[in-house]
Formats: C-alpha cells, sequence, structure tokens
C-alpha cells in the first residue's frame, strides 16, 4: 500500500512534466532538483554555498544507497550530484551508482547514467573497468537509440585495455545503415587511435571507406582520424591529396545539405579542418601543393561575405597557402586578406589579423612594412591583449638594427603587465634577444639587469645560465671581452652599494659570480670592498642558502689574506657550522683557500679557460661501480623514458600472473654485453631533445637573421647570393605610388613627404622607421653607418617551453562580482539571445543560388579515392624456399656486387642456412656497413659486416649494437681493435625478442681512429621483421588448455578465410602456418587452435573459428602487444597471398 | 649505469591530440556563478573552482569594446556574452580563435532551438539535457558535429521514447 503511494509521489512530478515542454523551467520547480536550484541562485556567499552543497550530499548519499530509489529518482540524483560536482565539491560516493544507472537505466536514465559516468570519472580510473560489460551489452542492442549511447561514451572514454573486448563491436557498426550509428562508430575508432593507435593499426582500409562514406557526417568523422595520422606522417596519405581537394571543392561549392550550413555558409568547420589537412600535406612537397591551389584560390574567393565565421575560415586558409609550396598570385591574395583583418574595426579580427601576420612574417618579413602603421597603432592599443600579440609579432621581426627599440616596447610591457606567465615568456624572448643583436656590451649589460630584475625568480633557468657561460666564453677579441666584463662589474657594484634586499635570489647569484671572477678587471676597486658588500649579502634575512653558497664560493675567488681576513675568518666561522652541508662545505673550503694562498691559485686559477676541461661523456670511470653494483644484485640502468613507461604499465591493473613476466636473464646485465649504458641513454636523450625540437619548431622564434630567406611576394626565392641581393635594394623615389609609401618611410625617413603630417602623426613614422628597419633589405644594408656585425655571436639552446598550466589556488570570489539577488531572478528569465546584437542574427540574406545545386546534396568522393594500397608489406626477408644470393642476374647493380661478394664472408656455421639480402647500413668515406639476419631454428643471428674501403688501416674499432625491443647478445668476440685497408670484419649477435611490437629495430654504432689520431663514428639501425622470430610451438590439445586460461592478454579479429578450394579453414591455417611459421595444435570441425613461440620464449596461442564467411580469430599471450603484433602479421600474411 | 636514485621523472608527456583542442567549456553568469561545466583534459576538482574563478573574473574585467580572446596562462580563453551569462571556452594557443567564437554561437542556437528560446534557467533546470547536447558537439577537445539537427536527433530520440 505504502509503496503504490510513494510510486504515485516520485511520478508526480515527471507526470507533470510530460504534458508540458521539456524546457519549461517551472515543471521541476517542487521536486528536489528543483528546491537545489532555488537555493543555488539564492546564494550570496561562498560559505553559503558550502553549507547548501554539504547538506546537499548528505541528502544524495542517503537516499542513494536506499534499495528503494527508483531509476528515475536514481536520475534526478546524479544531476543533483553533477550539480554539486561542478561547484567543486567531491560527490565519489555516487560514482558507482551512475555506473549502475547506466547499466540498469532506460533511455533519458542510462543517457544520464552514461553522462555522469564521463564528467565524474577520469581516463584512467578503475571503476571505468565496470562500465566494460554494460557498453558490451548496449553495442549489442536492438534499441539503436542504446547502440548510439554506448558508441558516444564510449568515444569519451574508455579503458584502454579493454578496446579489445568491443573492437569488432564497433567495426561492424561501420556498415550500420544509420548514418549516425556509422558517425559515432568512427568517432568511436578515433578515440582508440588517441589512446592505443596500435590497436587499430589493422584496419586503416576501414577509415579510408569512412572517407568515402555517403553521408558527409560519416566522411567528416573521419576526417579526425585523418588529421591526427597525416600529422604524424604526412608522406604515407599524400595519395588521399586530391580527394580531400575534391571534398572541399564540393563544400565550398555548396554541394552539402542545406541543414549543414551555419549563417548560409557551407559547412564552415568542416572547410576549417580540410584547410588544416591540406597544409600538413603540402608542406615541403611542391607537386602534392599544386593539386591544391586552385581549390584554395576558390576558397579565398568564395569567403567574402562579411562574417564572422568567413574570417575564421580565410585565416585557416591564409595560413594554408603560407605553409604549403608558394604560389605568386595566392600569396598576393592572402596578403591582401591579411591587410583586411588588421585594418579591421572590429578587435577580435584585429587580433586575428596580428595573429596570422605573426605566422607569416616568419616566411616573408616584408609584410610586416605594408602594415607597419597599423602594427604602430596596436602597439599602443589600449587592450593589453592586442597590445601583447603585437609584440609577438615584433619579436618574430627582430634584427640587429630595430633590437633596441624593439626590447624597449617588451620591457615596456613587463612594467604595467602582472600575469606572470606574461612576464616569464617576455622575459626569456627579450634575453633571447638581447644575446643575438646586441649592438654594444653597454646595452647588453643593462637590458640583462632589467631582465634579471623584472623577471625576478620565475624566469627561465637558464637565462642567467646560458648569461655567465658567454660572459666566461667571451667572443673573438680579448679586448672587447675585457670591457664587457667590466661593464658587468661596474654597473652591479653600484647596485649592491643600493639596496641589494629588492634583487631577486637569481641575479643576486649572477652578481656575486661576476664580481667573483672579474671584479680584479676593475683596478680602483679594492678586493676587500667587494669582500664586504658580498658579506652584507650573507647577512639579509631574504637570502636564500642557494644564493649564500653563490656569495661564499666568490668571496672564495676574492679572499687574498692579510687585510680581507678579518671578513672571511667572521664569515666562515659562521657558516663553519651552519645546518646546511652545502653551506657548510663553502665555509670551509673558504677558510682553507684563504690561508693558503698557492692551494688557491691552483684550485682557482684567475682567468682559466673553461674549454680546457675534458669531461668523459661515457662514464666510463664509473665501469667499476656499475659492475660490482650489478654483481651485488642492483637493477640495471633503466633510461627515464622506459622507467616511466614500465611505470605507467604497473600502474594499470595486472591481470597477469607472476610466473611468466617477462624473463630479464641476469647474463644480459654483465659488463661485457652490457655495451655503453650512455650509448643508450644518450640516444633517448637524444631522441627526446628532436621531438622536443619539432614540437618547438611549429610554434616559436624562427630566426630571420642567418637564415636562408625562401619565401617571397614573388613565390620561393632563387638562391641569391648575400652581395646580390645586397645590391637589390630599391633606391626610393621621391614620387611613390601610395601604396608603397609606407615601405620608403621605413628606408628613409627623411624622405619628404608631400603633405604636412601631424606632430603626433611624426612620431609614429618615426617609431615605424625605427621597428621596420631592415626587413626590406634583408638586413644586408645598414642605415645606422657601420656594417652589422654577425649577430649571432652568442647562440644559446633551444629553451623548454614555460612551466605547465598551474592555477592560482585563490579561493576568493570579487566581492564586486556578487550582486543582489534580485538581480538575478531578472536576468534568469531573459532569452539569451534577444539581448545580442541584432545584426549578428539577420545575416540570413542567402545565396539562393547555392542551394540550388544541392539536390541530392552527397559528396562523390568514391571514384576519386584510390584502393587502400599495400605497399611497404613486401617481405623483407627471403624464407627458407628462396635460394639468396644465388641470383645469376647480370651484375651490374653495385649493391648487389657487394652481397655476392660479402656472402663469402658469412661465417661457415652460418652459410647453409637461409638469410635475408645483405642490405648496405650506412658508409663513410672508410668504412661499409652491410648487414643481413640468418635464421636458425632457435634463434635468429644478425651479422654486420665492416667493410674498410679505404687505402689506409684503421685502428681501435669498436663495434656496439642494441635494440629497444629485443635483447641483443652478442656471439664470438666483437670485431674490435685495428682493420687493415680493404679487409671486412663480421660481427654475429644472437636476437631473441624482449619487447613485442610491429616492427623491431637494432641500432648500433662503430666508433675507429683514423691514423692520424681523429676518432670518428658511424651510426646505423637496421629493422627486423617480427615474423623472423617466429617459431613453431609444439603443444598438445591439453597443455594448449591450460595455458590458454593462464595467459591474460588477448585480441580478437575477423580474418578473411581462403576460399580457393575445399576447405576454407585448413587453407588458411596452411597458408599461415607456411608463412608465419605456426604450429597447427589439432583442427575440429570448425575450429582450429594454433600455436607459436616468439624468440626465445614468448609464446602466443591462437584460437581460429569459422564464422559467416570470416575466420573468427582469438590470440592470447603472456606478453602484452604480442596478440595485437600477431594479428598485424597475420592480416599482413593472408593479404600478400 | 645503476639505478640508485629514486628520482620522480614523471615528464608529463603530452599526446600528440593535445595540440590543438578545446580544453574546457564554461557557462557562467555575471555574479560569477557556474551554471555549466566540461572538461575535455584532466583537472582535479580541486582546482576547477579556483582556475573558474579566476578565468571568470578576468572576462568579466573587459569591456564590451575589448577583444574576445584573452590568453590566460598558458593556454587561450575565448568568452562570449548572452544576457547575463557567459560561455568561456579554454584552448590551445594552435586553435583558431574566431572559430572558437563562432563555435559557442552555434551551441547557443542550437538550445535555443531545443528549448525554443533559452534561457538560463533552461539551462539550470535541463543541465543534463545541456550537457547531452554539448556531448553531441564537442568530443575529446574537438568539434565533431556542427549540424544543428544532428546534433539534437539523439537528444530529441530520447525525448519521444520517453514520452511513449
Amino acid at each position: 500500500m505504502s509503496d503504490v503511494v510513494e510510486k504515485t509521489l516520485t511520478a508526480l512530478p515527471s507526470l507533470l512534466s510530460l504534458d508540458s515542454h521539456p524546457g519549461s523551467a517551472k515543471l521541476s520547480s517542487t521536486s528536489k532538483l528543483g528546491n537545489l536550484i532555488r537555493g543555488i541562485t539564492e546564494l550570496t556567499s561562498k560559505h553559503e554555498e558550502e553549507k547548501l552543497i554539504q547538506h546537499e550530499l548528505l541528502a544524495i548519499k542517503e537516499q542513494v544507497s536506499s534499495p528503494n530509489t527508483t531509476m528515475r529518482q536514481m536520475k534526478e540524483l546524479m544531476v543533483r550530484s553533477i550539480y554539486c560536482e561542478m561547484l567543486g565539491y567531491e560527490a565519489s560516493f555516487s560514482y558507482i551508482h551512475a555506473i549502475k544507472l547506466a547499466q540498469q537505466g532506460t533511455v533519458l536514465e542510462k543517457r544520464v547514467g552514461y553522462l555522469a559516468v564521463s564528467l565524474f570519472l577520469n581516463e584512467s580510473h578503475e571503476l571505468l573497468l565496470l562500465l566494460v560489460n554494460t557498453v558490451l551489452k548496449d553495442l549489442q542492442s536492438t534499441n539503436l537509440i542504446e547502440v548510439c549511447m554506448a558508441l558516444t561514451v564510449v568515444s569519451q572514454m574508455f579503458p584502454k585495455d579493454m578496446i579489445p573486448a568491443i573492437l569488432p563491436l564497433v567495426e561492424e557498426k561501420l556498415n550500420h545503415p544509420k548514418e549516425i550509428i556509422r558517425r559515432k562508430a568512427v568517432l568511436a575508432l578515433y578515440k582508440f587511435y588517441l589512446i592505443a593507435p596500435n590497436q587499430v593499426q589493422h584496419i586503416h582500409n576501414k577509415f579510408r571507406k569512412a572517407l568515402c562514406d555517403k553521408d558527409p557526417g560519416v566522411m567528416t568523422a573521419s576526417l579526425h582520424i585523418y588529421l591526427q595520422m597525416i600529422q604524424e606522417n604526412p608522406d604515407a596519405y599524400k595519395d588521399l591529396t586530391p580527394s580531400f581537394v575534391t571534398i572541399l571543392k564540393q563544400v565550398v561549392g555548396g554541394k552539402l545539405p542545406m541543414d549543414f550550413n551555419y549563417h548560409t555558409v557551407p559547412a564552415p568547420w568542416l572547410q576549417i579542418q580540410l584547410l588544416r589537412i591540406l597544409a600538413l600535406l603540402g608542406k615541403n612537397d611542391q607537386s602534392t601543393s599544386e593539386v591544391m591551389y586552385e581549390v584554395l584560390d576558390e576558397s579565398l574567393r568564395r569567403a567574402e561575405m562579411n562574417h564572422n565565421i568567413t574570417y575564421a575560415i580565410l585565416y585557416e586558409c591564409v595560413k594554408c597557402i603560407y605553409t604549403i609550396h608558394p604560389k605568386s598570385d595566392l600569396l598576393e591574395k592572402a596578403a591582401k586578406c591579411i591587410g583586411n583583418f588588421v585594418l579591421s574595426p572590429k578587435i577580435n579580427l584585429k587580433y586575428l589579423g596580428l595573429k596570422a601576420l605573426t605566422y607569416v612574417v616568419q616566411q616573408d618579413p616584408k609584410l610586416a612594412l605594408q602594415h607597419q602603421m597599423t602594427i604602430i597603432e596596436c602597439l599602443d592599443h589600449p587592450d593589453l591583449i592586442i597590445k601583447r600579440e603585437t609584440l609577438e609579432l615584433l619579436f618574430r621581426i627582430t634584427n640587429a638594427q630595430n633590437v633596441t627599440v624593439i626590447v624597449e616596447k617588451m620591457l615596456e610591457f613587463l612594467c604595467i603587465s602582472e600575469d606572470d606567465h606574461t612576464t616569464i615568456d617576455l622575459v626569456g624572448k627579450v634575453a633571447e634577444l638581447a644575446e643575438k643583436y646586441a649592438p654594444d656590451n653597454e646595452w647588453f649589460i643593462e637590458t640583462m639587469n632589467t631582465v634579471f630584475s623584472l623577471g625576478g625568480d620565475m624566469m627561465q633557468p637558464d637565462i642567467p645560465n646560458s648569461f655567465l657561460k658567454l660572459l666566461s666564453e667571451g667572443f673573438d677579441s680579448v679586448e672587447e671581452d675585457r670591457k664587457l666584463k667590466l661593464f658587468a662589474v661596474n654597473s652591479y657594484v653600484p647596485l649592491l652599494r643600493g639596496e641589494p634586499g629588492k634583487l631577486p635570489q637569481r641575479f643576486l647569484q649572477v652578481i656575486s659570480w661576476v664580481l667573483g671572477e672579474y671584479s680584479h678587471l676593475r683596478e680602483d676597486l679594492e678586493p676587500a670592498e667587494v669582500l664586504s658588500l658580498l658579506a652584507k649579502l650573507l647577512d639579509m634575512k631574504n637570502s636564500s642558502s642557494e644564493t649564500k653558497s653563490w656569495v661564499l664560493m666568490a668571496m672564495t675567488k676574492l679572499c687574498k689574506g692579510g687585510t680581507d681576513a678579518s671578513v672571511t675568518q667572521e664569515v666562515s666561522e659562521t657558516y663553519s657550522s651552519s645546518l646546511d652541508t652545502v653551506l657548510r662545505q663553502r665555509a670551509h673550503e673558504l677558510q682553507y683557500l684563504s690561508q693558503d694562498p698557492e692551494l688557491r691559485a691552483r684550485v682557482l686559477p684567475r682567468g682559466a679557460n673553461p674549454e680546457t676541461l675534458e669531461v668523459d661523456s661515457s662514464l666510463s670511470f664509473l665501469d667499476r661501480f656499475v659492475s660490482e653494483a650489478l654483481a651485488a644484485g642492483a637493477a640495471p640502468y633503466k633510461p627515464p623514458h622506459q622507467r616511466q613507461e614500465e611505470l605507467d604499465q604497473s600502474k594499470a591493473l595486472s591481470l597477469e600472473p607472476y610466473g611468466l613476466s617477462l624473463p630479464i636473464s641476469m647474463s644480459s646485465c654483465s659488463i661485457t654485453d652490457r655495451q655503453s649504458p650512455t650509448l643508450l641513454s644518450m640516444s633517448s636523450g637524444l631522441s627526446g631533445d628532436s621531438a622536443d625540437l619539432s614540437h618547438k619548431g611549429g610554434s616559436s622564434a624562427l630566426k630571420l637573421d642567418g637564415v636562408k630567406r625562401v619565401w617571397g611576394r614573388e613565390g620561393y626565392l632563387a638562391q641569391r647570393e648575400p652581395v646580390e641581393e645586397a645590391a637589390q635594394v630599391e633606391v626610393p623615389s621621391p614620387i611613390q605610388s601610395p601604396g608603397r609609401q609606407g615601405e620608403g618611410d621605413s628606408l628613409h625617413s627623411q624622405t619628404p613627404t608631400q603633405t604636412p603630417t601631424p606632430e603626433p602623426e611624426q612620431e609614429k613614422q618615426q617609431l615605424a622607421s625605427s621597428l621596420f628597419v631592415g626587413l626590406a633589405s634583408q638586413s644586408s644594408v645598414s642605415l645606422m653607418g657601420k656594417s652589422e656585425p654577425t649577430p649571432q655571436r652568442f647562440r644559446r639552446k633551444a629553451k623548454g617551453q614555460g612551466p605547465g598550466s598551474s592555477f592560482n589556488a585563490s579561493e576568493q570570489i570579487s566581492s564586486s562580482l556578487i550582486s543582489p539577488p534580485s538581480a538575478v531572478d531578472n536576468l534568469l528569465c531573459n532569452n539569451l539571445l534577444d539581448s545580442n546584437n541584432a545584426s549578428e542574427l539577420a545575416e540570413q540574406t542567402s545565396q539562393l543560388s547555392q542551394r540550388l545545386t544541392t539536390a541530392n546534396g552527397t559528396c562523390h568522393t568514391e571514384a576519386e579515392l584510390t584502393e587502400p594500397d599495400t605497399k611497404g608489406c613486401n617481405p623483407a626477408l627471403r624464407r627458407d624456399n628462396c635460394v639468396v644470393a644465388a641470383d645469376p642476374g647480370p651484375h651490374d647493380d653495385p649493391g648487389r656486387l657487394t652481397e655476392v661478394c660479402l656472402d663469402s664472408y658469412l661465417p661457415a656455421e652460418l652459410s647453409g642456412l637461409s638469410h635475408s639480402e645483405i642490405a648496405p647500413l650506412c658508409a663513410n668515406q672508410s668504412l661499409n656497413l652491410s648487414a643481413c639476419h640468418v635464421q636458425k631454428e632457435d634463434s635468429l643471428i644478425l651479422v654486420v659486416f665492416i667493410i674498410n674501403s679505404s687505402e689506409s688501416a684503421i685502428q681501435q674499432m669498436l663495434l656496439q649494437v642494441d635494440s629497444e625491443e629485443l635483447e641483443v647478445s652478442c656471439l664470438c668476440d666483437s670485431p674490435a681493435g685495428e682493420m687493415t685497408s680493404h679487409s671486412v670484419a663480421v660481427g654475429q649477435y644472437s636476437l631473441t625478442v624482449k619487447r613485442p611490437a610491429v616492427h623491431v629495430e637494432v641500432v648500433g654504432t662503430v666508433s675507429y681512429q683514423l691514423p692520424a689520431g681523429t676518432s670518428q663514428s658511424l651510426q646505423f639501425s637496421y629493422k627486423v621483421p617480427l615474423t623472423s622470430f617466429i617459431r613453431p610451438f609444439v603443444v598438445s590439445t591439453e597443455e594448449y588448455g591450460t595455458m590458454w586460461l593462464s595467459f591474460s592478454h588477448d585480441t580478437k579479429q575477423n580474418l578473411t578465410l581462403i576460399n580457393d578450394n575445399q576447405e576454407p579453414l585448413t587453407a588458411t591455417l596452411n597458408a599461415l602456418k607456411k608463412k608465419l611459421q605456426l604450429h597447427v595444435v589439432e583442427v575440429i570441425g570448425m575450429e582450429g587452435i594454433v600455436a607459436c613461440r616468439l624468440l626465445q620464449d614468448l609464446p602466443c596461442l591462437m584460437h581460429c573459428r569459422v564464422n559467416a564467411g570470416w575466420l573468427a580469430v582469438w590470440l592470447r599471450s603472456p606478453v602484452p602487444d604480442l596478440p595485437d603484433c600477431l594479428i598485424y602479421h597475420c592480416q599482413r600474411a593472408l593479404q600478400s597471398l | 649505469m645503476v639505478c640508485t636514485d629514486n628520482i620522480d621523472f614523471t615528464i608529463p608527456l603530452q599526446p600528440a591530440a593535445d595540440r590543438r583542442m578545446i580544453k574546457f567549456v564554461l557557462m557562467v553568469n555575471r555574479q560569477g556563478q557556474t551554471r555549466l561545466s566540461r572538461y575535455y583534459h584532466s583537472v582535479e576538482l580541486s582546482r576547477r573552482a579556483a582556475l573558474e574563478a579566476d578565468v571568470v573574473r578576468y572576462c568579466l574585467s573587459r569591456k564590451k569594446d575589448q577583444c574576445s580572446f584573452v590568453e590566460y596562462k598558458d593556454f587561450k580563453v575565448v568568452y562570449r556574452q548572452y544576457a547575463a551569462l557567459y560561455i568561456v571556452v579554454g584552448i590551445t594557443d594552435s586553435e583558431n580563435e574566431l572559430s572558437i567564437y563562432e563555435l559557442v554561437h552555434n551551441f547557443v542556437e542550437v538550445l535555443d532551438k531545443y528549448f525554443s528560446r533559452v534561457s538560463e534557467l533552461d539551462i539550470m533546470f535541463n543541465l543534463d539535457r545541456v550537457h547531452i547536447i554539448l556531448d553531441e558537439m564537442i568530443q575529446n577537445g574537438h568539434i565533431v558535429e556542427t549540424n544543428k539537427s544532428r546534433i539534437l536527433a539523439p537528444l530529441t530520440a530520447i525525448d519521444k521514447m520517453v514520452e511513449s
């Protein structure tokens, strides 16, 4: 009875809501959600909010765990929890209920359950595993709405390890008759690609199918995947360029259905996406760029309507035009377009124009000249954002002649900026410019002083470091050197005499170092005075212990005994009992060295050349320590990235039984096989650096000076001699066309203008002439009368990006934000769009002509697309049945010649076995390297041939081989020592798999010494197909069964069946057996079980079943990634039949 | 070398996808109260309130004639005002600000179509539905659908099922 009443009661609010519009606000005002919302709108303080939400959380907690709560109530509870979390209060107790709601609810309840899960949990949350079954069930549902929901949540978040469980179902959906399901399936695959690219590498042909889908929505979704893949490897997708061009052409031409339009502009965001893809494809590639010129031209032409969104397209178009191989008339149009942007009175467009200009001046600095007056105006713009963007632009066009003005402007901005992030960024840029283009010593030191004072302790630590390095290394002229150092000393002494307490710690450290090293250069300065100035720093309350250590170091360098003794004595006594061990050490050093001038002169010689230091970068002196530590059971060194990877893996749930985890044999850690430990770490460091560089290359500084200029208004500039360029400088004539006026002014500010200009105008023009000097002539002509010195006398390393986003934890909400609640109510019910500028909505003036062509409304791209290519799957290795190197073909190919010759050098015990083609690895004037691999029953041997092709012998030759994925162990002795002229040395290595990957690679180095004594090295890499490691794994059906249950990593996939003769299953399995050396354990009816192992002993089991014309295979292995890799090679093997 | 140190080398590896993306979408009113928030990169719950307060204070301090794009720390913020409600989108530097600015308007137009004349109260009372709409438009920080009828299709289908 009471049950019925309760049900009626709970149904009441929703019954009320049924007859009204879903968006109506009145409906749930009686519900608990309504109460909460009303409570929230009436809040006046943070304190009240806390009270309200804590109370709410208690109520939710109580109700959520009650067994009587219906799914409908649960849905409301989840929305209330979302509210609480949105306001920053954790509701973690409700997470599990969100998953339950997704599982048990129907329609809207289910959707809200999924929504709550995606809002509450992050992608690595372990509760997410509980969602897998629900997703699996919904994907198989006959209700399309449920399938949709499941796909939506999958494309938002899904546990990486569980992808194989649902991948076949998602793939199946790619063929669904409904476009929305196909589209969402593609987006889900995109998600998989983002989080686990190797899981979906075998379905690239399906991406192509999605790209050709007759529905534009599905095609659009596939572009996300393509943009990503093209970003990673543009060369692999060049063949798709015509397809992208055709799609863009059709979109621009209005061939899409009307509902893709936004304010009469056809699918603007799709256009932007396509333009980004084209830019990536056309970069540094003339022939590909040529394919897209026409459509880019059309895009520029079509986008003439005056609406924000067309400007957004134009911006992308301009960027594309300036990224791909240049074409003069397009560049001209794009430049004009940028002009419209910067000149626009609309501030958002102006901003975008500046951003585009900043991008473009890197290719063509002259473009800045055209807009110099606008840029000057932007520099004085009241909006700081515009100002900041303008400085960014100026930073890109800085050269030795305008550096002082630009740096001055940047420092001005620094003084008014309050944002830490901006300060760090700008300070770094000023320091960079100062080092690159400093016109003289005084300016350089003064600018750096400002940098150190303003940048404070937030700036990148490498700024002071490289400044000190620069001072100590100096440059060509000894006299210049001395002047620079002296000037630095001169500028620091008054700073210390003044109020050093106000200076940042970093600056104090720089000052102490410089005074310690160079204060002797100033003859009238008594060391005693410097010592007492430094000692004063020690007494300051806010000096950090790091600063103190710098100061003590400086004092050690300066003290000479005698009169200074009292100061140093006092200081060293104070700090020799310091709790800080570094300070204590410094104090002791100071004490001893000040008493022993001879020792001091030896330890800290004055004016020592820092370059004479020799560094043993291989850290060979540690070898003994390392081997002892290893012998004592220490873990072998792993480079940071590998450690990180393993850490990540260990964080995930390990389902693997302990006994079967990767065996790391101790022998591989012994000192002989270890090769150089630094080789490994150094190469990994290098690769990290290069990734960093390439990443930076896109966004950061481009040095204009010293960089060869390849762009111009007319397109690529021919490689002219600098002299010629200097001669090319335009001679300004007094009569100029108005368009060129600005350019002329910049070159010669004294050029008489025809109309008298008002005062401020003249000021601006003067500023312009100083800012844009040197741009037109590419810095080859100096207006300052002296020829420009080679500006890069100081060179600095690329800096890392600023520290990651760190948010100020200021909790306080400014009181000005809170107004009395009465005003709130009035505003709450206002229609959002009404209050807007009417003009933005009133742009419905349509282009009917465009719409007429949309009759069939689909993209016809199929014809344009080529079949999925199969390049790259040519088997690199000739197998058993192939006879290698006995090819009687004509010996005209030099590569073949060496192969035949080298064949005879193959070690006798290997000569009878099949081996891969002997491939050249690398060569220089003295050495030629080749390699091949030899298949043995239980191992794979890599043979490296080193040929001394020079006329002289080489010494101390050392060959080192290593691999990320493979275990490399040296068979017999690695070739080493001396090699006579025209001799061949052979190295043999046994390879086994450490970590499976689709392609595995061996990297190596040969180092040697020429007779002259110079040491050289050659690096190489050698790819080995994973298939050459596969060996049959002979087990009985029973053994197979027990192993199957104990293996935890698996993947499932449908493969094509071979249908040529009687029995498809046997035929397919035999083909796989032959190609991949798998062992067929048993075939029972429509099922077959197969086993193989990867050298040395990584087993993988395969279960095959014929199902609806496909071979459904299920792979299991104790080794992560092995099933994925193997399935990839099975597909390749079957494709190549 | 032997791993004898305990130094934590947790360098946050930025996936390639982070290069160009939307980092978050916020709906905030003039009083600084959050009406909707959706993050596309992980930000701890405890830090969100501070971030939102900071970003909103920044946007509110700006005048109407000032640029709608602001730099905030290491990313950019695009905001647009509708009556007393601000829609604020955090993006990486390489995104196209103007296209995001218009995306916001498209979003509001979709809401207006669904709620027929949308107001702040509609958004508050239908937070779940607004989220469902937003999920159709943006996923993983990328724009996945902008076609109004297609954005609304799943939600209207759900509404119909609920009614029947």
